[in-house]
């Protein structure tokens, strides 16, 4: 329908453009002006995602099992949620490692190990490459609609097929933006950009389709479902059930792809290595998840329009967004789809060869060129492109030749999952890397092995038989007919569909083998500082030059001589000097090289070689033992030791903070207690002067007035000696005082009896009560009241508060009640009298030292002001409590009680 | 007519032995035992000078020194601190309130007669 010349100029011209827009880029980022380094253009790139497998094979998959095909978005976008966490933490890594591909990342976790590298590698071909076949097989099938429409008989002969003039294009394109530089970790920005552009198309070309066909066609969405509601087989797609496996395929399947969105070599390639800055994630978290929404949204239409459109198997549904358009006669429609098919396709092949290209080189041809060392050439840097351009060439031949002998029996969806579940088997070894530092390499190593085979036993090997090599009864018999190791039902695990039930063994082998021999096994020196580095990137800082992990010799010009020979002598030059100016130091040629600039070197050239050959190649120049015991210990006990550090400085601080607490206390205490003393003083030399005033004034008056009559004379001296008596108890209540409160006063415990104790007090207080005609009542138990004390104290307090009691009571009229009750282990003194009472104020204060009541007395009473304070510390060193309870007016109660602790006293023999 | 002192103290010793050595100067002594009744004295009759302790019950000797301060009627009034409280803070706390001369008890009553007497101008 349309012309071969068209459609191939229009396509020409097409590609044109890209590499116009991939020099464009180039030419920009060697100028230092990117044009990629925004998130935008970082969210298209990751759209490579979106190869020619959904262009076309999205419809296929919803014509045949309706919402099926949405978990291959539906997986991205739910761990597009956790990039900010995971995708950070790999692009930290990748960029202190200086990562060169997936292979490169993985094999540098496990101790640099080139058995790793290659290992990946192999993986990684051989499951991309049916990838890469279905995107030439999209191409040319839809090459051959546009161009034989309706008539869609294929042409056979290789020299007219399409598919191998789109390889050839797509190979020169790699070669020219995926190979420019040497140093592989320089971003391909122009390559980026055009992939970037192509997600746009890509786009726009769908989503006109799209709409032609919902407003187009038919009369809106409404109208478009409806038509097909009324179809009974149409109408059971809009269903759960129409989906094969039911939701045990649609967990597979979306795990598939949040796996694969991050661990195919490509995905990896745009999301991690293109990464010009780890911010962009942020904004892609979110706006990559739309790209996927608006590519999908007329995925249901454009399929239901088709099952309307054509009758049943006339048309293949893969091609229903070119056949729809031309088959109502808008052949230019037709062709912007054909482009974006075209572009899907062009933008997924590029990338997945550059980063195939790099791996093949890098990993599996170098490590066996460094061991040839009778094939050390003199300069590497031209046959490292070389080999890469090679590669590029020779991964799409096989592309090619995969698609030419097998692609044809397959529908592009299982192509593509087949290459989801290959690169899926990446998940485990990057995931656990990064987290779990005890992940070993030989658990890796037998993990990546055991996934594998289980793969490619499982859904490599039935493809063959299918494709007609093998025996179709391998699939339904088992080998050698063992039912139980049949590919698509092992042990008999029947109920799943072939990729579901791949998954779930692969996964189970490569993950169960990885931990479990992890577990056992003991990891070298070298794996143990790379899985810290990996595990702890943000702890251990970017600075890896620092930590002098080689401790063998070799001279600087050796070592820019090796890296010389790998990345060219120009450039070698400036990355020393670049070094040299950095770190202010002068690079001779025969000086010794430190450990430093041995770990620099060695991370040049792993920017350009990856890091297991690097390794291998700085240790054929490096004499001596290679790896510094005392450098990987420092970075392995380093982290240990900075939470170690800051564990111990926190709680340093914390007692720190303590001990200032309780000095600030002390000292406050400390103060108090000053002013206390100083208050104390002041007020004892008050007391002290007080009494003293009136003996020297009296005395003075009595010798300076030898006349003075005789009573007079008679009523100074009595007051002399009144004084000096006050002044005598006072100067005894202080220093009795000061003993108990210092805790120098010993108390002479014995068995004392209250009973007696109350009785003796009351004699000696008789005088006092006598003198005014004091009513005195006593009320006590008929038994002895016996406790361990000292009785002379005991006696003091009871004299101390009866005469206290005598001295507030009124002459004539004056009562006093001694109550003795002893209960429950307590025995209770209580000394009453019918005074003015004591206000609520005054109950706590009269107990402190000085403090002296004076309610209606003209005169201060003669107290010292000091019986209270000792009867107080007397009755608490018994272990006892003394109080008052009383009203204004109502008289007073003092009452003190002392624990009488039975069991104590019958244990002491009386005296 | 001879001047009027008024004491100032609840020791009933002190105030025994001041009333004595006023009354031998020739005074016209009364005495009171707190700040309250000192204030009511003073109201009821202006004494030319007041012995005043410190240390007293209900109003203390700082305030009645304010109180009679001031009290314009009050203003030939002389006040001499007699009082117990010996550290310099406590004397220049009762300059500082207006008492015209401070005496740190135990005193001399001879020293007390001649600053009275010297106060007061005979």
């Amino acid at each position: 329908m349309l012309e071969d010349w068209v459609v191939l100029t229009v396509s020409f011209c097409y590609l044109g453009i890209l590499f116009g827009i991939a020099y464009y880029g180039d030419k920009r980022a060697d100028a230092g002006r990117s044009i990629i380094s925004n998130p935008y253009i970082y969210t298209l790139s990751i759209a490579v995602y979106c190869t020619a497998w959904t262009f076309y094979g999205s419809v296929g998959r919803a014509a045949v099992s309706g919402v099926g095909f949405l978990p291959i978005y539906l997986g991205p976008t739910l761990i597009a949620a956790l990039w900010g966490v995971l995708l950070r933490k790999i692009i930290r890594i990748t960029k202190v490692h200086r990562i060169t591909t997936i292979a490169d990342f993985i094999a540098s976790r496990y101790g640099k190990s080139s058995v790793v590298a290659g290992l990946v590698t192999i993986i990684a071909v051989l499951g991309i490459m049916p990838y890469i076949s279905l995107q030439l097989k999209a191409v040319s099938t839809s090459f051959n609609v546009l161009h034989t429409y309706p008539d869609l008989s294929v042409s056979h002969i290789w020299w007219q097929d399409t598919a191998l003039y789109v390889a050839m294009m797509m190979a020169a394109f790699s070669i020219l933006f995926g190979t420019r530089h040497i140093d592989v970790t320089e971003h391909h920005e122009g390559m980026v950009a055009a992939v970037a552009f192509e997600s746009v198309v890509k786009l726009l070309a769908f989503s006109l389709v799209g709409v032609f066909v919902t407003y187009g066609l038919f009369n809106g969405p409404g109208d478009l479902f409806h038509s097909a509601a009324k179809l009974p087989e149409l109408g059971k797609l809009m269903e759960m059930e129409a989906m094969g496996g039911g939701y045990a395929s649609w967990f597979s399947l979306t795990f598939l792809s949040m796996m694969a969105i991050m661990f195919l070599p490509r995905q990896f390639q745009v999301l991690v290595l293109e990464n010009v800055n780890d911010d962009h994630v942020q904004k892609a978290t979110w706006l990559f998840p739309l790209y996927l929404l608006a590519i999908n949204l007329f995925v249901l239409p454009i399929a239901f329009a088709g099952l309307l459109r054509f009758s049943q198997g006339s048309v293949d549904p893969d091609t229903f967004v070119l056949t729809l358009p031309l088959a109502s006669n808008r052949p230019l429609i037709a062709l912007f789809v054909f482009l974006g098919g075209l572009s899907a396709a062009t933008g997924m092949v590029i990338v997945a060869t550059i980063a195939l290209s790099t791996m093949v080189c890098n990993d599996l041809v170098m490590p066996v060129l460094l061991r040839i060392r009778a094939l050390q050439p003199k300069s590497f840097s031209r046959l490292l492109l070389g080999i890469r351009r090679v590669s590029i060439v020779a991964i799409l031949l096989l592309g090619y030749l995969y698609y030419r002998l097998i692609g044809e029996s397959y529908a592009l969806v299982t192509i593509g999952l087949v290459s989801f579940a290959a690169a899926a088997q990446f998940a485990p070894p990057i995931l656990l890397g990064i987290y779990w530092k005890g992940a070993s390499k030989k658990g890796a190593i037998t993990g990546l092995l055991a996934g594998f085979l289980v793969w490619a036993y499982t859904l490599v090997l039935p493809s063959f038989a299918k494709s007609g090599w093998l025996s179709m009864s391998l699939i339904t018999e088992g080998p050698f007919g063992i039912g139980l190791l049949a590919p698509y039902g092992l042990f008999g695990l029947t109920m799943y569909d072939p990729v579901t039930h791949s998954v779930f063994w692969s996964m189970l082998a490569n993950m169960g083998c990885l931990v479990a021999i992890s577990l056992f096994d003991r990891q070298s020196t070298m794996e143990r500082l790379q899985a810290t580095l990996f595990v702890d990137v943000y702890t251990q800082g970017i600075d890896i030059e620092d930590q002098r992990l080689w401790r063998g010799t070799s001279t600087v010009a050796e070592l820019k001589n090796l890296v010389a020979r790998l990345v060219g002598r120009s450039r070698a030059e400036r990355a020393f000097s670049d070094y040299a100016r950095r770190r202010d130091i002068r690079l001779e040629g025969d000086v010794r090289a430190d450990s430093k600039l041995v770990e620099f070197a060695e991370r040049e050239l792993s920017g350009a070689i990856g890091a297991a050959s690097a390794r291998v190649m700085v240790s054929s120049v490096v004499k001596g033992e290679a790896l510094s015991m005392d450098g990987v210990m420092k970075i392995l006990d380093e982290t240990t030791q900075v939470i170690e550090y800051s564990r111990r400085l926190e709680q340093k601080s914390r007692e720190l903070e303590a001990a200032t607490r309780e000095l600030k206390e002390a000292n406050e205490r400390l103060q108090e207690l000053d002013l206390m003393k100083d208050e104390f003083v002041s007020i004892v030399s008050h007391e002290l002067r007080t009494p003293l005033t009136a003996i020297r004034a009296l005395t003075e008056i009595l010798y300076d007035n030898p006349n003075l009559d005789r009573g007079k004379r008679q009523n100074f001296l009595s007051n002399v000696v009144l004084e000096t008596e006050r002044l005598t108890r006072l100067i005894n209540q202080i220093l009795d005082l000061d003993k108990i409160e210092s805790g120098r006063v010993v108390l002479e415990m014995a068995r004392v009896d209250l009973k007696e104790v109350l009785e003796a007090g009351l004699v000696a207080t008789s005088q006092l009560i006598s003198e005014k005609s004091i009513h005195v009542k006593k009320v006590v138990p008929p038994t002895p009241v016996v406790l361990m004390a000292d009785r002379d104290r005991l006696l003091e307090v009871v004299i101390n508060l009866v005469s206290n009691a005598a001295k507030f009571c009124t002459k004539g009229t004056g009562r006093i009640e001694l109550r003795l009750v002893s209960e429950d282990g307590t025995a209770r003194v209580e000394v009453s009298d019918n005074g003015p009472g004591i206000s609520p104020e005054e109950q706590e204060r009269i107990f402190e030292k000085f403090h002296q009541i004076r309610t209606g007395q003209e005169f201060k009473p003669m107290g010292s002001g000091l019986g209270l304070t000792i009867c107080r510390s007397i009755i608490e060193h018994h272990g006892g409590r003394i109080w008052v309870e009383s009203e204004l007016g109502r008289g007073a109660t003092f009452i003190f009680a002392l624990p009488t602790q039975e069991e104590e006293i019958f244990r002491i023999p009386p005296p | 007519m001879s001047r009027k002192v008024l004491i100032v103290d609840d020791e009933p010793n002190i105030v025994l032995s001041l009333e004595f050595l006023m009354e031998e100067a020739g005074y016209d002594v009364r005495s009171v035992t707190d700040g309250q009744q000192a204030l009511d004295a003073v109201r009821e009759d202006v004494p030319d000078l007041i012995l005043l302790d410190i240390m007293l019950p209900k109003l203390d000797g700082y305030e009645i020194c304010r109180e009679i301060r001031a009290n314009p009627r009050c203003k030939n009034v002389r006040v001499i601190m007699l009082t117990a409280k010996g550290r310099e803070v406590d004397q220049e706390k009762g300059l500082a309130f207006g008492a015209d001369e401070y005496i740190t008890k135990p005193f001399s009553t001879r020293e007390v007669v001649e600053k009275v007497k010297q106060i007061l101008g005979d």
